[in-house]
């Protein structure tokens, strides 16, 4: 078990290495900082200035050097533009990105597997082939079509919701319903694939042949199975959910979270923001797959037993 | 006798498609009287299964329905109930507790995320109205009946922790947790090796004695219904052939169809293939002994990797030093258990899989030190012959190129000669020629397995692997492909490594036997001397778990020594102590 930890660890580290180099050097190959700050009439000797001031003159592996150095210390460096510390604004943004990753990921969950097992269940009746009718849709509406419908439906026309912006819970509610709809279909649709390779499966005769009722057959002994390969699905789509989903529907619900900021960050090539916030969703991801990996354990008594 | 716990009236079963309902059991009656053990015994597609599975009304999940006759049966002392007609509230009510029933598949019929103790509970609680903690009391209780070592720690283990054979134990005690009235068991004992088929068989037996159970035994193997059965009932085709008394049925079966079923089945004892000499070699032999294969000290070693790093912990010794001959026209029997490395020789041997040392020569040429590259022109005088005839042709090639691809292979022959060649190994091997054109999914199991073999002769290969040839066929079609087999040896002069564990198959095939036992061979030598006169313990423990065809030879309760498996598994490095053997008689060697 340490030993599994401890190269699970080893490869978290080695993985964050590349995801710092790579984004340190993508940055710096979109273009220089200064020239979006300073702004169109900025002269040559104030440029130098600006340059130097930044410590953008020294060479980008000299840079990198000293960008490493700082990250091991612990600091994230000053917002090029708002001139603030990146963990005084990381620290602003994280909460709500959290928020809305949970809400999405918990209201996937609660509509995906009872869904998907359904499907399963019903899937020669009419029952059935409506919720894979609806899964289709889901799958097919990209987020930000479906979250400008959201917006015109219920806030332009209805007026039930606000369109944008963070506070109430109302204002909750459009951006995790859009950030989850592509999930929530894709999720019902391997539920349903996985309970049907669980429903022919011969521990269900045997169940049946207790003679225990249909609903503890289908929760107990399908589903539990099931859940097996439903976890290592999520445990994909919360990585999708985390980054690229968070960026554009942020943006569209002006949700202040890390994905907003990332997007404003890269506008104006910001560039120790830029790269706190790719470290940021990078670690969440790996720490969710580590998660998800405890839960596939818990899940699965022979993954539990081989790793012990 | 009273009136009987169960009486099955003109049942018909159909199964339910988008073309109709196509019958699967017709007009089928049987009764089974209180503590009685009634066997039925079919070929596949007799509809013996679908009569099991109509009894319980687990027939509709399967796309099955009960479309006429009656099924009484009486859960308690009361009046009987028409099964056929009861709600699924009621059937739930009998199944698991006053009639349950026992799978084929142990291995995939246990829940793999429960515990066994849970599974096990879990029918108690269904039925008995109890708590959980009398249950899980009474769980044990019962998995101390099925005589499984260590009830405690099993009730915390899940499936995948339980040999096969214990996890037939597990099924056996969640069927006789509520004391049901009857007990069905559908073949649950095919999928095990003869010795633990041979423990299951005692204990169902004892655990009957004991409850007074009746038992519905459903099996194609005649040696278990002669164990087992007070009555048989034989069905073909999903219908009633006859039902008589086991020992009657045996000394004078009144039908044809049972008396050809009983004819093929075959005996241990039956007697070896006569010593077929070889004959006079070809010219490009001459000067040899006939001598097609020789396996020197033979060792297959497979890594375990485990951890991150995949570091090399243990080795699993799959085959330990084996050495055997055959030569031209001769068949050696190699017989095990699972796990005994039989497979795994055959596969060495045709470098499927790399043996760790020893030497491998085919026709006198050392295939062992050759590059996969070198080895693949040899392979022309070796092919082999797999067990399962569904998965071992490819669905995509018409039977045309199918059995003729060995020969694209190593002679890169155009199509139509191809197609000339392919017409001829067909009616060699009795299939029609008409059906060239066809794909492998047309055929049945035998004729499938006919198709491998033609395959493997299109090579003309001095020696053939076949593993486990037959242990897939019913019956009767078992003996047809063993004939055809031998009349192919005694044509083209094949010989053949047979590989089975099925010990009265091997002594209608081979000359020569090998008996193997976690992956050394422990006695070799002529069919008949070793089987009529086993030395080494582990033979006589095989033979004596065989099931005989004949109630009058019916064994007692056996007490099998139940040897402790050791484990294959090794530490790195491991070698284990050199085998010695002593010579019993000509040619019959016994390890010391």
């Amino acid at each position: 078990m340490l030993e599994y930890a401890l190269a699970r660890l080893l490869r978290m580290v080695v993985t964050m290495l590349v995801i710092v180099t790579g984004v340190f050097f993508a940055t710096r190959l979109s273009g220089n900082a200064v020239d979006f700050i300073g702004g169109e009439g900025l002269s040559a000797a104030d440029r130098a200035t600006l340059v130097a001031y930044y410590g953008l003159d020294a060479s980008w592996l000299e840079q990198y050097w000293r960008y490493l150095r700082a990250l091991a210390e612990g600091n994230f460096g000053i917002s090029l533009v708002e001139r603030r510390p990146v963990s005084t604004i990381a620290l602003e943004r994280v909460g709500p990105s959290l928020q809305l990753l949970v809400g999405a990921v918990l209201l996937t969950l609660a509509v995906a597997v009872p869904a998907g097992t359904l499907a399963a269940v019903y899937r020669k009746s009419w029952a059935g082939s409506m919720i894979m009718g609806a899964a289709f849709l889901g799958y097919a509406i990209p987020n930000f079509v479906l979250a400008v419908l959201l917006i015109l439906t219920l806030s332009f026309w209805l007026g039930w919701l606000p369109s944008s912006g963070n506070g109430s819970l109302a204002h909750f509610v459009m951006p995790v319903v859009a950030l989850s709809a592509f999930y929530i279909a894709s999720l019902t649709r391997f539920t349903r694939n996985a309970m049907l390779d669980v429903l022919s499966q011969d521990y269900l005769r045997t169940a049946r042949a207790k003679g225990l009722a249909e609903p503890r057959v289908i929760f107990k002994h399908a589903l539990r199975n099931a859940l097996i390969t439903i976890l290592s699905v999520l445990g994909l789509q919360i990585a999708g959910l985390a980054a690229a989903g968070n960026v554009v529907i942020e943006t569209i619900f002006a949700w202040r979270g890390i994905g907003e900021m990332l997007v404003s960050a890269a506008l104006r090539r910001d560039y120790p923001v830029l790269q706190f916030g790719v470290i940021a969703v990078a670690l969440a991801v790996i720490l969710i797959n580590t998660l998800v990996d405890l839960a596939y354990g818990a899940a699965d008594p022979r993954v539990r037993l081989a790793r012990s | 006798m009273t009136a009987p716990l169960l009486d099955v009236r003109d049942l018909c079963v159909a199964f339910r498609s988008r073309r109709g309902a196509t019958p699967v059991v017709r007009n089928l009656s049987f009764s089974v009287g209180a503590g009685e053990t009634v066997a039925i015994v079919g070929e596949s597609g007799s509809g013996k299964s679908v009569t099991a599975l109509s009894l319980m009304r687990l027939i509709e999940r399967e796309g099955g329905a009960v479309t006429g006759g009656e099924m009484l049966f009486r859960p308690h002392d009361g009046p009987a109930v028409d099964l056929a007609r009861l709600d699924e509230p009621a059937m739930r009510a009998i199944r698991g507790n006053a009639m349950s029933m026992i799978f084929q598949e142990p291995m995939t019929s246990l829940n793999p995320v429960l515990t066994i103790g849970e599974q096990v509970a879990e029918v108690l609680l269904a039925h008995r109205g109890i708590g959980a903690r009398e249950a899980e009391r009474a769980a044990l209780a019962v998995l101390d009946e099925v005589q499984l070592t260590d009830p405690e720690r099993r009730m915390r283990q899940y499936p995948h922790e339980l040999s096969g054979g214990m996890r037939q134990r597990v099924m056996i005690a969640i069927a006789l947790a509520c004391r049901p009235r009857l007990l069905i068991a559908d073949e649950p004992t095919t999928a095990l090796d003869v010795t633990i088929q041979a423990g299951i068989l005692d204990l169902i037996r004892a655990l009957q004695q004991q409850t007074g159970t009746s038992v519905i035994f459903i099996t194609h193997d005649m040696g278990v219904v002669a164990e087992m059965a007070d009555r048989v009932v034989v069905m073909r085709q999903g219908e009633h052939v006859e039902t008589a008394r086991t020992a009657d049925l045996f000394a004078a079966p009144q039908a044809t169809y049972t008396r050809a079923l009983l004819a093929a089945v075959p005996r241990l004892g039956a007697g070896a293939p006569i010593y077929a000499v070889p004959r006079a070699g070809r010219a490009e032999d001459a000067g040899d002994t006939g001598e097609v294969l020789r396996v020197e000290g033979l060792v297959t070693r497979f890594p375990i990797r485990k951890g991150p790093f995949r570091r090399h912990v243990a080795n699993v010794h799959a085959v330990e030093d084996v050495s055997l001959t055959l030569r031209r026209g001769e068949t050696l029997g190699l017989v095990g258990e699972s796990g005994s490395g039989k497979s795994t020789i055959g596969r060495s041997i045709l470098r499927l899989v790399e043996p760790t040392t020893g030497r491998i020569l085919i026709c006198g040429r050392d295939v062992t030190g050759l590059s996969q590259q070198a080895v693949r022109p040899l392979r022309r005088h070796a092919q082999m012959v797999f067990q399962d005839p569904y998965a071992s042709l490819n669905p995509r090639l018409p039977v045309h190129e199918l059995v003729t691809e060995p020969l694209a292979i190593h002679d890169r022959l155009p199509a139509p000669a191809r197609r000339e060649i392919a017409a001829e190994l067909m009616r060699r091997v009795g299939l029609p020629a008409d059906s060239l054109d066809r794909y492998p999914h047309q055929f049945s199991g035998g004729q499938r397995q006919r198709l491998a073999i033609a395959r493997a002769l299109s090579s003309r290969p001095r020696v053939i692997v076949a593993d486990e040839p037959v242990s897939a066929l019913d019956v009767s079609v078992q003996d047809q492909v063993i004939a055809l087999m031998r009349e192919l040896q005694d044509e083209f002069g094949i010989a053949y490594l047979f590989i089975s564990h099925d010990l009265a198959v091997v002594e209608r095939m081979s000359h020569r036997v090998a008996v193997l036992d976690r992956g050394r061979i422990v006695e070799t030598g002529p069919t008949d001397a070793v089987l009529s006169d086993p030395r080494h313990p582990y033979t006589r423990d095989l033979l004596a778990a065989v099931p005989v065809a004949d109630p009058a030879l019916r064994h007692g309760p056996r007490r099998l020594a139940l040897r402790e498996r050791r484990s294959p598994i090794n530490p790195v490095g491991f070698t284990p102590p050199a085998q010695h053997f002593a010579e019993a008689g000509p040619g019959h060697l016994v390890a010391v």
